[in-house]
């Protein structure tokens, strides 16, 4: 397989802000990749290097085999884009803004017209073809944002964000579509910060935080940095009690990392149903009630907790 | 270049779907007009008044003279009749009892004096201040109060003109119907004796001049609307600059960078869809003023010659005013800004005749003055030959801004790569 995408090395500074501070990776011809990191990570900023957005402050990335730095229209040429932020004529149907941001990529006349009943079939929008963006639910935004994105069929599609602050059942359609955009030969570059899409999606994820890319690889590569450790989670009624809780089972031994947030403890165990039993009776102990218990096979969610010691959305 | 086109009209149709800018860009023009043509009693004879009609006003004479009478007589001529519902009375302190009793939306009182104060200033040697007319307003009934004070305003500016404007400016207030024939001939006399004495500058008679010109009968609107027009013509190319900052904070400007179109192109369509929107305006304003208030315009070619060229310098003030303002709301209130200067130092409200020489020479850098003075030649029956030089300076408005713009906009990377 060849690389579609090949980043090297790629800084962006705005100012004083070191936003993006030397990553490096390659998404394979067909292959979904996902970057995973938290909010102020680096991942918009990296998709607008890579979209020839912004012009990155050092390093340089092939796309398509061109350079983003050098290129930029051929590179053009081969992504689609899907912004994090809406990016539509609010003004404009549906049908207008695909017609009008087709257009933008070269296509006109007969073909354009089918193309665009297929989008408006896939984004599920065609009975509202003809209404105002504007009249539109989040979520029926956010389809036509990602509708006008693959207009031209592009080899490689750019998706920053798209699921954020939309209803379960919209988020649900979407991750369909590019399941199923991917398996028409499509390959894409998925950003997010829930845990699950990119487990859900991804060949290979990168971890990015800080503008670094603190793990890089598939899955089962990423989940053996935390070795075959569960991650238990202790739901208690009241923050106090989390924190007492954690503080009891500090000299408990075989727990190799003990955080909380807000009423949870999460440990971090070799073995979860083993760990379970001593932390209900400590619990008992010090009269603190656990109200739900929740045990996790190892998974990306872990593996940032371990790399970073934080969680990856707070 | 085909992407251009695209852009622009994309502009076009989201200017035309912005309820906002259509109240704006037409309505608010044609409304003026007709309110500005009411005024000056162009509607009269035709009896389109509109909403507003049948105001009571009292009118109290107290004068006695020539001037006086006039006024009365506007106040109760036929041309007025529609509008007002005008009766006289002797006692002034009666009338302002009849307004502040509601019964009248204002009390229009000459005091004794005021003729004489006006006309015999010329032979007196020391000029007898001017007696003010008075107004007793409703303020129950602001819009009434303001068309009865329109009307006096407007009779008043003609007679100041007359004081000045002499001979010339009688024949312009009997054509618009404000004085009455038998008193022109004295009137005229005297002011022209006025005039003799006062030397007015030369430069303020020329608009008194040209709209009094013995050829074809001035009519009033010929100047209002395109007025109107230019003015409003200065809130869509700001509009228009509006957009461009506002699709960069929406995100659609970025989203069209990483499409596969050059940056000129994109720049090219927004200010295509500028010029295109304020054509588009203009076209309108001008058909929709010809077919509803007949008004001829002049030589189309000419016409359309002018528009080309004014809303080519009036895009040049749009994208100067988006590439000094910060943020789409800046842009909006510093265009709001210019146009009402515009439309002030332009002669949108006050004839440019009638402003000191000083705002004369300033108002040439408004698109405003130039198109306004050269839609009156053409509806006075002129061609395109005789509004070269205001099509010309036009056009050089147009690439002097044009490259202020651009060079504004490299400097602060309107799109920073
Ligand atoms: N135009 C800009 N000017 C200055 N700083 C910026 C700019 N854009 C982003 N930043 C900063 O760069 C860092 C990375 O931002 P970026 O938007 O790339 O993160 P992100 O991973 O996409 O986060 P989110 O999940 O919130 O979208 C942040 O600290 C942000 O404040
Ligand atoms: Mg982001």
């Amino acid at each position: 397989m060849t690389a579609i995408l090949e980043a090297r090395n790629l800084v962006k500074h705005y100012g004083d802000v070191k936003a993006v501070q030397g990553i490096s990776f390659h998404i394979e011809d067909g292959e979904i990749f996902s970057l995973l990191g938290p909010n102020g990570a680096g991942k918009s900023t990296t998709i607008s290097m890579l979209s020839t957005l912004y012009a990155p402050t050092s390093g340089d990335a092939l796309v398509g085999g061109h350079s983003i730095t050098r290129q930029p229209m051929q590179v053009r040429a081969v992504i689609g884009v899907v912004p994090q932020d809406l990016a539509l004529y609010e003004d404009l149907t549906a049908h207008e803004n695909l017609n009008f941001w087709g257009q933008m990529y070269g296509m006109s006349g007969q073909s354009l017209r089918r193309r665009i009943a297929e989008v408006l079939d896939q984004i599920g929008l065609a009975d509202k073809a003809t209404k105002a963006v504007k009249t539109f639910s989040g979520g029926m935004k956010r389809r036509v944002n990602i509708g006008v994105g693959l207009l031209h069929k592009p080899r490689l599609l750019f998706m920053d964000e798209p699921t954020v602050g939309i209803d379960p059942q919209s988020r649900r359609a979407i991750l369909d579509m590019v399941k199923d955009l991917n398996r028409q030969g499509m390959s894409v570059l998925y950003t997010t910060h829930y845990m699950e899409e990119a487990a859900e999606l991804s060949n290979r994820v990168g971890i990015i935080d800080h503008g670094r890319m603190i793990a890089l690889g598939t899955q089962p590569e990423l989940t053996q940095q935390v070795g075959q450790d569960e991650t238990l989670r202790l739901h208690v009624a009241a923050e106090a009690d989390a924190a007492a809780l954690a503080d009891a089972l500090r000299a408990v031994p075989g727990i190799k990392q003990i955080s909380t947030t807000d009423h949870e403890v999460v440990l971090i165990v070799p073995e979860a149903e083993e760990a379970l039993a001593s932390a209900v009776g400590h619990a008992n102990a010090i009269g603190v009630k656990i109200r739900s218990v929740d045990i996790q096979e190892p998974n990306l969610e872990a593996v940032f907790l371990h790399l970073t010691g934080r969680a990856l959305r707070d | 270049m085909l992407k251009i086109l695209i852009i622009g009209f994309k502009d076009v149709t989201l200017a035309f779907r912005d309820r906002a800018a259509l109240l704006l860009m037409l309505a608010a023009p044609l409304v003026l007009t007709i309110g500005l043509g009411l005024v000056t009693g162009r509607f009269a004879v035709g009896g389109s008044a509109g909403g507003i009609s049948a105001i009571p006003v009292v009118v109290v004479d107290q004068d006695g003279g020539q001037l006086g009478q006039a006024l009365v007589d506007t106040f109760t001529s036929s041309d007025l009749d529609e509008l007002l519902e005008t009766t006289t009375s002797a006692d002034p302190a009666a009338a302002r009892q009849r307004v502040d009793d509601d019964q009248v939306a204002a009390a229009v009182i000459i005091p004794a004096g005021f003729t004489d104060s006006i006309l015999s200033g010329a032979e007196a040697s020391a000029p007898a201040a001017t007696v003010q007319v008075e107004l007793y307003a409703n303020p129950t009934r602001p819009t009434s109060a303001g068309v009865v004070q329109a009307v006096v305003d407007e009779f008043l500016s003609r007679v100041e003109i007359g004081r000045v404007g002499g001979q010339v400016s009688v024949t312009q207030l009997l054509t618009s119907g404000l004085i009455q024939p038998q008193e022109a001939a004295a009137a005229g006399r005297e002011i022209g004796q006025r005039q003799a004495a006062a030397s007015a500058p030369v430069i303020q008679l020329r608009r008194a001049t040209g709209t009094a010109a013995p050829a074809p009968a001035f009519d009033a609107l010929a100047y209002i609307a395109p007025g109107m027009a230019l003015m409003f013509l200065m809130y869509t190319v700001s509009n228009g600059g509006r957009t461009l900052l506002a699709e960069r904070a929406q995100g659609t400007l970025p989203r069209l960078l990483v499409s596969p179109t050059a940056t000129a192109q994109v720049l090219g369509g927004k200010v295509f869809g500028i010029y295109l929107t304020g054509v588009a305006q203009m076209a309108i304003l001008i058909g929709g003023s010809a077919v509803m208030f007949n008004l001829r315009w002049g030589d189309p070619l000419a016409v359309g010659a002018l528009v080309l060229a004014a809303v080519a310098g009036a895009t040049g003030w749009g994208l100067l005013i988006t590439a000094v303002a910060k943020s789409p709301s800046q842009v909006a209130s510093l265009g709001s800004a210019v146009m009402l200067t515009f439309g002030i130092l332009g002669g949108s409200f006050i004839s440019l005749s009638n402003l000191p020489g000083w705002v004369q020479v300033i108002s040439r850098i408004t698109p405003n003055a130039w198109g306004l003075e050269a839609f009156t030649t053409l509806a006075l029956g002129g061609r395109l030959a005789d509004i070269a030089v205001p099509i010309g300076a036009l056009l050089a408005m147009a690439v002097v801004l044009f490259g202020a713009a651009a060079a504004l906009f490299n400097r602060q990377g309107l799109v920073q790569r």
